[in-house]
């Protein structure tokens, strides 16, 4: 195949790319958008195979057995995991990207030729810096996203580790990353290689280790950007257009979500990466420790309620996503719906441990998502709503946040349920959040504490109406 | 007037796409909504996944150096990854995105 045409039709799969992203503007366009990007997928993959044809015939055998084998692996994944899972996969499929972006740069290390950028031995220098970038950002991202993994599946306890000197440590590893780059632009030699790949997998682990389960959404929507950049330098590599804007696409796309997720948290993005947030717990709430009276309901005091408000807005958190209430807590606003209840669902953009976590759970459980709203939407509506149902969600609605100056979320952006004629809070118990901090909501004389596992306190509200 | 006429190095050419496509990138992703932030990076996920088309090179490299089999080896391993997320990615998205209905009036 022409060159040429090789190249415009990259440029297409790009475009493609960038319109698949497009479609997510909205959930009516996204399923076709998404559709626009395997489309694109397909434009690179067959482009590739019929401008640079495999040599012989067992190159092809290796093609068809990778795509057969790496295709079926992830359709399988793809079918069976469950939506409450959804954190952990990304996390995973972020490690993926990773290491794909360290053999690819390896594959052009030891097969030059192969790729147009030099000889064995005698690689242009601008390809060394560009792979070297994309090798080290790769490798950075693979064991990244491999501790998050790890954290968001509860294989791994997501308190923070801290370790002694931490800061110098990784300061000393940056360090000697840099000189190693230097050292294989300078002399070719593939020993600066495999200590570049080796010193980025040792600091993503450092990286990602002291930062606590509560700021994982930042984490993984983090890692997202970086598995976009280590493409783009493997695009630089390679010269194709395709992997270039996409890199630069799904970059800029982390870096957002990241952004978004920290303003949400009222966090600097420097703090959520210096980490040891959400460790230190209840000695660090600075309460006075005295037990203070709340006031505790049954599940048919809450049906009884219920069914005689006007308007329920209900705020679902990461609680409700590990009790899989979802189908439950549906089956009772569509009761309440029956009974001429006006029912929102109001969610936080940290709610769930990556973004939009919760709006996919409860559209898993048929939630219409005209029915669910963003922060900024619906806070004005809880002054209207007689009940504001809190299911398995803490820190998002502590009041502290806009009173106490004092209070380490002071500032963070919250849903404003105390405004509600009665609060109700389903949770396991009157404990604090991820944050560590107590909530002054669980004492106040409008709210009503539904103590107990989310969908079983659910259900029974269900059989109470 | 000869120096208008000196060829310019394809790596600003590759650079000039890098940032506009940052610049498209940042607007578009501005403009996705909240509740699709999920979809939204499984699918990055999977187009990220587009460097199969370096493993798809490393795998077909000619055997004529030492090196040819390494780089086969490295690109059969990268192909498998990329394709677990090309074909992952775009099924779990599409899986999510059914879901999302409104309202039956």
């Amino acid at each position: 195949m022409n060159a040429n045409l090789a190249a415009v039709l990259y440029l297409v799969a790009g475009v493609l790319f960038i319109l698949s992203l497009r479609g997510l503007s909205s959930p009516a366009s996204s399923r076709q958008g998404n559709f626009l990007g395997m489309i694109g997928m397909a434009i690179a993959i067959v482009t590739t195979l019929a401008s640079h044809p495999p040599a012989d015939g067992i190159a092809w055998l290796l093609v068809v057995l990778g795509v057969a084998i790496g295709g079926s692996v992830g359709a399988v994944i793809a079918r069976r995991v469950p939506m409450t899972s959804m954190p952990e996969l990304v996390a995973a499929f972020h490690s993926l990207v990773g290491m794909a972006a360290v053999l690819v740069a390896a594959g052009a290390f030891y097969a030059p030729e192969a790729f147009d950028i030099g000889k064995p031995g005698d690689i242009h220098t601008q390809s060394l810096v560009e792979m070297s970038l994309g090798v080290a950002i790769g490798a950075l991202t693979f064991t990244g996203s491999v501790i998050a993994f790890l954290k968001l599946s509860a294989r791994m306890s997501g308190a923070p580790i801290i370790l002694p000197a931490r800061h110098l440590v990784n300061i000393a590893l940056a360090i000697a990353l840099v000189a190693c780059i230097v050292g294989l632009v300078l002399t070719g030699n593939a020993i600066y290689f495999w200590l570049i790949t080796i010193i980025a997998l040792v600091l993503g682990v450092l990286m990602i280790i002291p930062i606590g389960g509560a700021d994982m959404p930042v984490v993984i929507s983090m890692l997202n950007s970086y598995s976009g950049w280590a493409a783009a330098g493997i695009g630089f590599t390679l010269g194709n257009s395709a992997l270039i804007i996409t890199g630069a696409l799904v970059g800029s796309s982390g870096a957002i979500l990241s952004y978004i997720m920290c303003h949400a948290m009222n966090r600097s993005f420097i703090s959520v990466i210096l980490g040891g947030f959400g460790g230190e717990t209840a000695a660090a709430a600075g309460g006075s420790g005295e037990q203070k009276p709340a006031k505790l309901g049954s599940a048919d005091d809450a049906a009884f309620i219920m069914k005689n408000a006007s308007k329920v807005i209900i705020v679902p958190g990461y609680g409700m996503a590990v009790a899989q209430a979802q189908h439950a807590l549906r089956e009772m606003a569509d009761l309440l719906k029956k009974e001429g209840v006006e029912v929102k669902y109001a969610i936080h953009p940290v709610a769930g441990r990556m973004p939009g976590h919760m709006n996919v759970l409860l559209a898993e459980a048929n939630v219409p998502y005209d029915e669910v709203f963003e922060l900024e939407d619906i806070n004005s509506e809880f002054a209207q709503a007689d009940i504001a149902f809190v299911i398995g969600a803490n820190d998002v609605t502590n009041p502290a946040a806009e009173e106490d100056k004092t209070s380490p979320i002071y500032g963070m952006p919250v849903l404003q349920v105390w405004k509600a004629g009665t609060v109700m809070f389903i949770k396991r118990s009157l404990a604090s959040g991820y944050a560590g901090i107590d909530n002054p909501l669980f004492y106040r004389d409008n709210t009503m504490m539904l103590l107990g596992d989310a969908k079983k306190v659910t259900e029974n509200i269900v059989k109470g109406m | 007037m000869e120096h208008i006429a000196q060829a310019v190095d394809p790596f600003v050419f590759r650079l000039s796409i890098f940032v506009l496509a940052v610049f498209v990138g940042y607007f578009v992703v501005w403009s996705v909504t909240p509740a699709l932030h999920t979809p939204l990076m499984s699918v990055t996920n999977a187009i990220s996944s587009v460097i199969v088309v370096g493993a798809l090179l490393a795998v077909g490299v000619g055997m004529i150096s030492s090196g040819s089999g390494w780089a086969r080896g490295f690109g059969f391993i990268a192909l498998i990854f990329a394709c677990v997320n090309i074909f992952g990615g775009f099924l779990v998205t599409q899986r999510m995105l059914a879901m999302y209905k409104k309202k039956v009036k």
